[in-house]
């Protein structure tokens, strides 16, 4: 079903939260540039899985938030052979496949 | 408005937080077991574990007018010990006829490994054996889409499930179609950060419609919010959405999954439009 707002609506109730949260990721992409060590954060997968989410929310092909969850996920269909920790990451690591 | 709280560690939590789940309408609540942060060492430890969610948490939650209810398993955080698992799942059924006991739970994966699911399977076989309902975690952030389809394909290797009679819960945008288009139920957790937001569980709810779905706080000993369904009830009124589809939400569908226990009391006067919600 559609959302019930309008197109106006939505801008009304939304905008505010959602600037917000892009100064957020404006800042912390900032801060990994201020790092103490300065090392480059683009070597860490992490960083480089939310590079490919922000290039998913301007394409302009939709369904965006269905494939920024696939930009982090893992594409494998094995399972681990053992467990390397409790923890997810947050973003699969393509360097470090199934175990 | 009433509602069902129907993924909660309320073990984890305080009394403050039943009574302030009381006073926003919470009438029930269902616990799943869980893991406590640190591996139990033993199948006693996990009896206590049991005794505690069946015996100790549904008086503390009746002291607020909260009907409480349980679920046991071995936690999938825990699933990688098979030795453990096998010991711990040969002790759950003496406790299944508890009057607050509604089925295996929470049972699933958390790093998708192959002792994990057959741990999972062994829990599978021990609910469907023993006629209970089933309560599955999805595992964390990279982990769930892999997670998600390894569990509905070890589900689909059971011939005699029925879909119907089982809720895999924390499902997310990428992983909620794949979990209703299969006839399972499906439950959305609002967690400050990790898994839905208020407004994102809305919008899940909105493309997906309001049969066979639920949302639930999932709050425990971490980052979370006991009185995250109350919340989602005002983002939906934000949103413009009916009185009737936010109940169909918060209360008809959660009393429509666990009502199948027999074990489950629906709350005076809900009866029918409970009824109306399981088909």
């Amino acid at each position: 079903m559609k959302c019930p707002m309008t197109t106006t609506r939505i801008v009304d109730e939304y905008f505010i939260e959602n600037r917000h949260r892009l100064l957020d990721i404006a800042a912390f992409l900032d801060r990994l540039e201020r790092s103490a060590d300065s090392q480059d954060a683009e070597a860490d997968f992490r960083i480089q899985a939310f590079r490919g989410a922000l290039q998913t929310l301007v394409d302009g092909r939709g369904e965006r938030v269905r494939r920024v969850h696939m930009v982090f996920s893992d594409p494998t269909a094995e399972p681990r052979a053992a467990l390397d920790r409790k923890a997810a990451y947050g973003a699969y690591n393509p360097g470090k496949a199934a175990l | 408005m009433r509602y069902i709280e129907p993924h909660a560690h309320m073990v984890s939590r305080t009394t403050d937080d039943y009574r302030q789940m009381a006073l926003s309408g919470c009438v029930a609540i269902s616990e799943p077991a869980f893991w406590a942060g640190w591996d139990r060492s033993t199948a006693d430890g996990f009896e206590d574990y049991f005794r505690q969610l069946t015996e100790f948490e549904p008086r503390r939650a009746a002291i607020y007018g909260i009907k409480h209810y349980a679920w046991l398993c071995l936690n999938p955080k825990e699933g990688e010990n098979r030795k453990l698992a096998r010991e711990v799942i040969e002790r759950i059924p003496k406790f299944l006829d508890r009057p607050n006991v509604l089925g295996i739970g929470e049972i699933g994966l958390n790093r998708n490994t192959l002792n994990e699911l057959e741990t999972f399977r062994d829990h599978v076989r021990l609910a469907l054996d023993h006629h209970q309902l089933i309560l599955i975690h999805t595992p964390h952030l990279e982990d769930k889409y892999k997670g998600t389809r390894l569990i509905i394909g070890a589900l689909l290797d059971f011939p005699e499930m029925d879909p119907s009679r089982v809720m895999i819960d924390h499902a997310e945008e990428h992983t909620a179609e794949m979990i209703l288009s299969n006839g399972f139920r499906t439950g959305l957790t609002l967690y400050p950060e990790t898994k839905v937001s208020l407004a994102r569980a809305v919008d899940i709810v909105e493309t997906h419609g309001f049969k066979r779905i639920y949302v639930n706080s999932a709050c425990d000993w971490g980052h979370s919010n006991p009185a995250a369904v109350p919340q989602f009830m005002m983002e939906m009124r934000r949103r413009g959405h009916s009185e009737e589809a936010i109940r169909r939400v918060v209360f008809e569908n959660p009393i429509a999954f666990l009502s199948q226990s027999p074990h489950f009391a629906v709350p005076a006067g809900a009866e029918e439009s409970v009824a109306a919600a399981a088909v």
